[in-house]
C-alpha cells in the first residue's frame, strides 16, 4: 500500500533482536523495529502467529516501523525451546498452542518496555495474526495500556466447551464487557476458523457492550489473505485490509 | 494453531531429516494449519525426538483423503503382514495416545 513519505525525505529504520522481561518477569527475546528520529511515534505489539515467529513476522514489525511505530515483536515461542521457527512452531502446535497466561504475561511486558522509551509516545496498539488475532483479543480485555487493538482473523475468540484447554481455559468472546480499547476486525469469508457466523457472534457480544469497533469481512478470502507467501494470499483483499488497518491507527493511535 | 487439535503418541522407530537417520520417539499428529501443503486445514504428522529438541522433527502434511487413505493402507500391509505370520514384535512398551488438550 501507499505510504505518505515524499521522494526527497530521509528515511532511517533500526531493526534488531532484543531480549525483555516476559511473563513472571523471565527473560525472552524480541524482534523491534524503530524508525530512527526523536519521536515520539506510537508503539505497536506485533504478535507472531501460531506457525511461528518467523520471517513474515519480522517483516510485519519492520513494516510498522515504516509506517512510523516503534514496534515489537515478542518471541512468545521461547520458552519452547530454539530452532527454525517451523520446528519450534510445530513442537507449540503439538502442544495445543502457547498457555493464555503466559502469552498475556509476555505482551504486558512488550507493552511497558515500549513505555519504557523516551521515543515512543503515550499511544499504544497491539495487532495479531491468526491465533495472534485471538490474543489481540484478549490482551485488549484483559490487560491495561493499549489503546488499539488489531485481530486479523483471529480463530477461536469464539469457543465451545470441548475446545476450552488448560492452554486456553477461557474463550476471549468472555471477556468481551472488559475491552479497553477500540478494535478492527478484518476476517475472509470463506475461513473456517473463524467461520463468518463465528464472526458475527462476536459482532453481536461487542454491540452488546457498546464497544467501539470496526469489523471488515472480504469475500473471495479465506484464513491469512495477508500472508504474501501462501496460496491464501489475496491482493486485492490484503491491500485493502491493510489500507484500512492504517486509516484505524490513525484515528485510534496518532 | 487455529483448530488445536493435537494429539501425541509414543512410539519406537527411526526417521531421516537430511543425511542423518534419527530415534523418533513421539509422533505428533494434527489437523491444523500446514506449514508448505497449499491448504487451509491439514493433517499433519511430525516424528519427532522432544529429548534432542525442536529440529529432531521429520514432518508429513496431508490432504483428509490422502490420510485417510494412508490409515487404510498401513492397516492393510499389517494384516497381510500378519496373516503371513511375519509381524515382529516391537521391543517397547505401546504407550497410549494421549490427549494433548487434556493434559
Amino acid at each position: 500500500m501507499a505510504h505518505a513519505y515524499q521522494t526527497d525525505q530521509y528515511e532511517g529504520m533500526i531493526a534488531e533482536t532484543i531480549t525483555m522481561k516476559g511473563h513472571n518477569g523471565e527473560t525472552i527475546n524480541a524482534y523491534v523495529a524503530r524508525p530512527l528520529g526523536a519521536g515520539p511515534f506510537p508503539g505497536m505489539v506485533v504478535i507472531h502467529h501460531a506457525p511461528g515467529w518467523d520471517e513474515w513476522y519480522r517483516e510485519c514489525t519492520r513494516k510498522f516501523a515504516h509506517h512510523g511505530f516503534v514496534a515489537i515483536s515478542p518471541n512468545l515461542y521461547f520458552r519452547d525451546g530454539h530452532g527454525t521457527p517451523e520446528d519450534v512452531g510445530a513442537k507449540v502446535r503439538a502442544a495445543g498452542g502457547a498457555p493464555d497466561a503466559r502469552v498475556l504475561g509476555d505482551l504486558d511486558g512488550a507493552n511497558a518496555l515500549l513505555r519504557s522509551l523516551p521515543y515512543v509516545s503515550r499511544k499504544i496498539g497491539v495487532f495479531g495474526t491468526c491465533s495472534g488475532g485471538r490474543q489481540a483479543v484478549l490482551a485488549g480485555s484483559r490487560l491495561k495500556g493499549f489503546d488499539a487493538v488489531i485481530d486479523c482473523w483471529g480463530g477461536r475468540v469464539v469457543m465451545s466447551k470441548e475446545e476450552l484447554t488448560p492452554n486456553q481455559p477461557v474463550a476471549p468472546i468472555e471477556y468481551t464487557k472488559d475491552l479497553s480499547a477500540p478494535l478492527l476486525g478484518l476476517f475472509g469469508n470463506d475461513d473456517k476458523a473463524p467461520t463468518p457466523e463465528q464472526v458475527n457472534q462476536h459482532e453481536a457480544e461487542l454491540k452488546k457492550h457498546s464497544k467501539n469497533y470496526e469489523f471488515h469481512r472480504y469475500d473471495g478470502a479465506g484464513h491469512g489473505f495477508f500472508y504474501y507467501d501462501r496460496g491464501a494470499y489475496r491482493q486485492e483483499q490484503a491491500v485493502d485490509g491493510w489500507k484500512k488497518l492504517f486509516a484505524f491507527t490513525d484515528r485510534t493511535l496518532r | 494453531m487455529c483448530t488445536m487439535i493435537a494429539q501425541q503418541v509414543r512410539i519406537f522407530g527411526r526417521g531421516k531429516s537430511g543425511p542423518e537417520w534419527f530415534d523418533v520417539r513421539e509422533a505428533n499428529v494434527s489437523y491444523d494449519h500446514p506449514y508448505d501443503l497449499p491448504l487451509e486445514h491439514a493433517l499433519n504428522i511430525d516424528f519427532v525426538n522432544e529429548a534432542m529438541g525442536p529440529g529432531a522433527r521429520v514432518a508429513v502434511e496431508l490432504s483428509v483423503d490422502a490420510a485417510r487413505q494412508l490409515v487404510r493402507t498401513i492397516q492393510a500391509v499389517l494384516a497381510e503382514a500378519d496373516q503371513r505370520g511375519v509381524l515382529e514384535d516391537c521391543p517397547v512398551i505401546a504407550v497410549p495416545a494421549r490427549e494433548i488438550s487434556t493434559t
